[in-house]
């Protein structure tokens, strides 16, 4: 039918080698980008801004940086909330420290510095692998969470250890702050992942992206066949970092506008971009944002209607969200063990088969 | 088949998702913790704070005869959920926010001075935010972490015959925002009073502290203060007892003494003080009402249990001052239906004398209320309070009491000072 690949010819190198080949597939990511950056902002509110819209962008970009390392290099690392924590503190100190340099230079050199941050703690993955490599990440976790709390440098000596975000304009616009407007918060986030998930797209699909599959399916026999492991491991370590560093930025300096960093950075938010990725799917860009949406917007929804709609009481909605979430999550993982991005992709294999399945 | 139902099913979630309507009556949203490791202490004050609603409802029909709308939204003590909760329930009329954790506050700050809507953090928060000056919205009497750090060296002082040059004095504290609050206090009294200070961070939960109590044991400081929350309460005051500490001399701020907090270490815990603002038990006329209107008539936030608990007693006077305030908010305004900013000068201007708290049913249950554009820290005064492990109740042990308002101000301008810098908050002046 429509989603397919025969009858679309492709007569130059370009069209033959451009980021979604199926016709089907640009239509749809167009009219998807047109909806987000002409229709939202003119209905967004506070509401949908800070409770539905930023954080789903943010732990995309998160789940985007895991599914880097973790996804295409084979890598488990569990010290996501320590990197966002790096990114979140390198905004802060970039903001406060240079208050004249533009927001969006300080977002992208957040990541960078946690890119650096991550190369340091990537340089044990060169020996160990696997779940002992999962627990060297975990140790980055809690030390730079443990660092942020300790040196009172890095929160600008306040007496609380709280970290709070000035105000930072964009073309006279205000994204962050307590004065900036939901649509400015919601396109200065979405650009950044609109921006970064197709270059995240791209590079899984170059050279670089494939010699990290071919770390993660086999590193011996990638070693072999010419893909150094040294350079392949720190690039996904430092490319990984980068985008979490950026998230991290956005979710403190764009969404939350303060953070301590043992609630905001805790060992849970590790967790929480690593289900992200394994329930979106490993290895799969679209994935991580099914993931993101996955387990950031289900509670909220679960909330809305059980609160809202039949009135219970808050404390034992909590209570069954928990168990509810939970189930979901273990039935998504018994039913399609590769992911949401899987069904998706079954989903493709269909359309192209149809009208005629074998 | 299955793709169109999996198309219905998200449409509907996309309505469910954004939620919300609007109530023409006084709205009073609760942002409380009923689950998570805080809950022990999130209950009791959520079931005091939705009681004394209830009951201004039941018995009164609502202040000044408008109905009081009461919205309960979840938190588990966790920043983002509280974000949630406070975007969800603002657009509902809300009147003012009593996040009752130190983490939210610092995230509603600007965001409630943007919308124009008060946040009373009652004895926690930002200390400096006592500043009104600096912070126009925000407000925490009757009183400060500072103020409780200062009047807690105080009664040492008292204890000691009015000299603590060399004693040691711990302290024992969450390792966040809120525990950290009152370091910088301490360390100036210790500058002016000559003792050390050693300080011993505990992590999040805190059920671990071990280590923070070998070295209490090893170094034998004389005094012990505590600055926890939630379950770290619990388990530091059974290292206490389990150390052998004298429990007179270990002394938690007004958040770490709750029955649920000292009951587990059973006469271990005898003795225990803490810090306090309000009055203790049931002895007061206000609760005949709450057991006849409220409880009995099955309308209770909880079970019933809680009530005259410490942090049931807190949740009601928050209440209390929370309806207080808009009472007064409906006498400068000459409207019932007020609105936040009406609400937040009837919190600038709220005054509460001894008379007036006879008359809600509370007599002698707290030191005067005085707020003025100045100052949202109110009166500052808080008394020490004593745990007796036979007969299971607290006991106020002395008079409320000021504190070091030397110290403590010239805290409070300096750290309000910064922020406005850090923010370019202009401090408004105050006539």
């Amino acid at each position: 039918m429509f989603y397919r690949e025969s009858g679309d010819f492709k007569t130059s190198y370009a069209a033959d080698q451009q980021t979604f080949p199926i016709r089907f597939d640009r239509i749809v990511i167009a009219l998807v980008l047109v909806f987000a950056f002409a229709v939202v902002p003119f209905f967004i509110n506070d509401y949908w801004e800070k409770s539905i819209l930023l954080p789903f962008l943010v732990w995309s970009l998160a789940a985007l940086g895991l599914n880097i390392l973790t996804g295409y290099c084979g890598q488990v690392s569990l010290g996501t909330g320590g990197f966002m924590a790096v990114g979140a503190y390198a905004c802060y100190k970039l903001t406060t420290g240079f208050p004249d340099l533009n927001i969006i230079f300080v977002i992208l050199l957040s990541g960078g510095i946690t890119a650096l941050v991550g190369i340091v703690f990537g340089l044990p993955s060169l020996r160990i692998k696997g779940f002992y490599l999962a627990v060297a990440t975990l140790a980055s976790q809690f030390f730079l969470v443990w660092l942020f709390n300790k040196v009172p440098w890095f929160y600008n000596y306040s007496a609380s250890g709280q970290i709070s975000m000035p105000e930072r304009t964009l073309f006279g616009t205000a994204v962050t702050g307590s004065a900036a407007t939901p649509w400015a918060t919601y396109l200065f986030s979405l650009l950044f992942v609109v921006v970064f998930a197709f270059i995240a797209r791209n590079l899984t699909r170059g050279r670089l992206g494939r010699s990290w599959m071919a770390i993660r399916d086999m590193d011996i026999a990638a070693e072999i066949i010419g893909v150094p492991p040294l350079q392949a491991k720190l690039s996904a370590f430092a490319v990984s970092s980068f985008y979490i560093g950026l998230s991290g930025a956005l979710f403190f300096g764009v969404y939350l506008g303060a953070v301590e960093p043992t609630e905001a950075f805790g060992i849970d938010k590790s967790f929480l971009v690593l289900f992200m990725i394994i329930i979106g799917g490993l290895g799969s860009i679209f994935g991580s944002f099914v993931g993101a949406a996955f387990m950031t917007l289900l509670p909220v929804l679960f909330k809305n209607i059980m609160v809202g709609g039949f009135g219970w009481p808050t404390d034992m909605v909590q209570h069954f969200i928990f168990m509810l979430v939970g189930g979901l999550i273990m039935f998504f993982l018994i039913v399609e063990p590769h992911g949401l991005a899987q069904l998706w992709r079954v989903t493709k294999e269909k359309l192209r088969l149809w009208p005629f399945p074998h | 088949m299955k793709l169109k139902s999996l198309i219905a099913a998200s449409l509907a979630a996309a309505m469910a998702l954004g939620a919300g309507a609007v109530s023409a009556d006084l709205t009073f949203p609760s942002l409380s913790y009923r689950t998570g490791p805080y809950a022990p202490n999130g209950i009791p004050f959520a079931d005091g704070y939705a009681d004394y609603f209830t009951l201004l409802n039941e018995r009164d029909g609502g202040i000044g005869g408008e109905k009081i709308n009461f919205i309960e939204c979840e938190t588990g003590y966790n920043t983002e959920k509280g974000v949630e909760c406070y975007e969800s329930t603002k657009g509902q009329g809300a009147l003012v926010y009593q996040p009752l954790s130190t983490g939210i506050t610092y995230q509603l700050i600007p965001k409630a001075t943007a919308d124009d809507i008060p946040v009373h953090s009652m004895g926690y928060g930002r200390t400096s935010a006592a500043n009104g000056k600096v912070f126009s919205h925000i407000f925490n009497y009757p009183g400060t972490y500072w103020d409780a750090a200062s009047i807690i060296v105080k009664h040492i002082l008292d204890q000691e015959g009015g000299d603590v040059n060399g004693k040691t004095i711990a302290l024992v504290y969450h390792n966040s925002a809120y525990g950290k609050e009152p370091i910088r206090t301490l360390e100036e009294l210790a500058k002016k009073h000559g003792f050390n200070l050693t300080l011993l961070a505990v992590d999040h939960p805190g059920q671990e502290q071990k280590s923070q109590w070998l070295q209490i044991r090893r170094e034998r400081p004389d005094y012990v203060l505590m600055w926890g929350w939630g379950v770290m309460n619990q388990v530091a005051v059974q290292e206490a007892a389990n150390t052998r500490f004298p429990m007179d001399h270990f002394i938690g701020v007004w958040w770490s003494a709750s029955e649920n907090d000292v009951l587990p270490a059973g006469d271990g815990a005898n003795g225990y003080k803490a810090i306090n603002f309000h009055g203790v038990g049931k002895g007061f006329p206000l609760y005949d009402d709450l057991q006849k209107h409220v409880v009995d008539a099955g309308k209770a936030a909880g079970d019933g249990s809680n009530l005259g608990t410490v942090l049931y007693n807190r949740g009601m006077y928050a209440a209390m001052l929370a309806s207080e305030a808009a009472r007064t908010a409906q006498e400068i305004h000459g409207v019932s239906n007020i609105t936040s900013a009406q609400m937040r000068d009837g919190m600038e201007a709220l005054k509460i004398d001894q008379a007036r708290m006879a008359e809600i049913g509370l007599p002698n249950f707290g030191p005067d209320i005085n707020v003025s554009c100045d100052s949202h820290g109110g009166p500052g005064q808080a008394a020490i309070m004593q745990w007796d492990a036979g007969a299971k109740t607290w006991s106020l042990i002395t008079d409320y009491t000021g504190a070091d308002r030397e110290v403590v101000d010239a805290l409070i301008m300096e750290d309000s000072a910064a922020y406005a810098a850090e923010n370019s908050i202009t401090p408004r002046t105050c006539g």
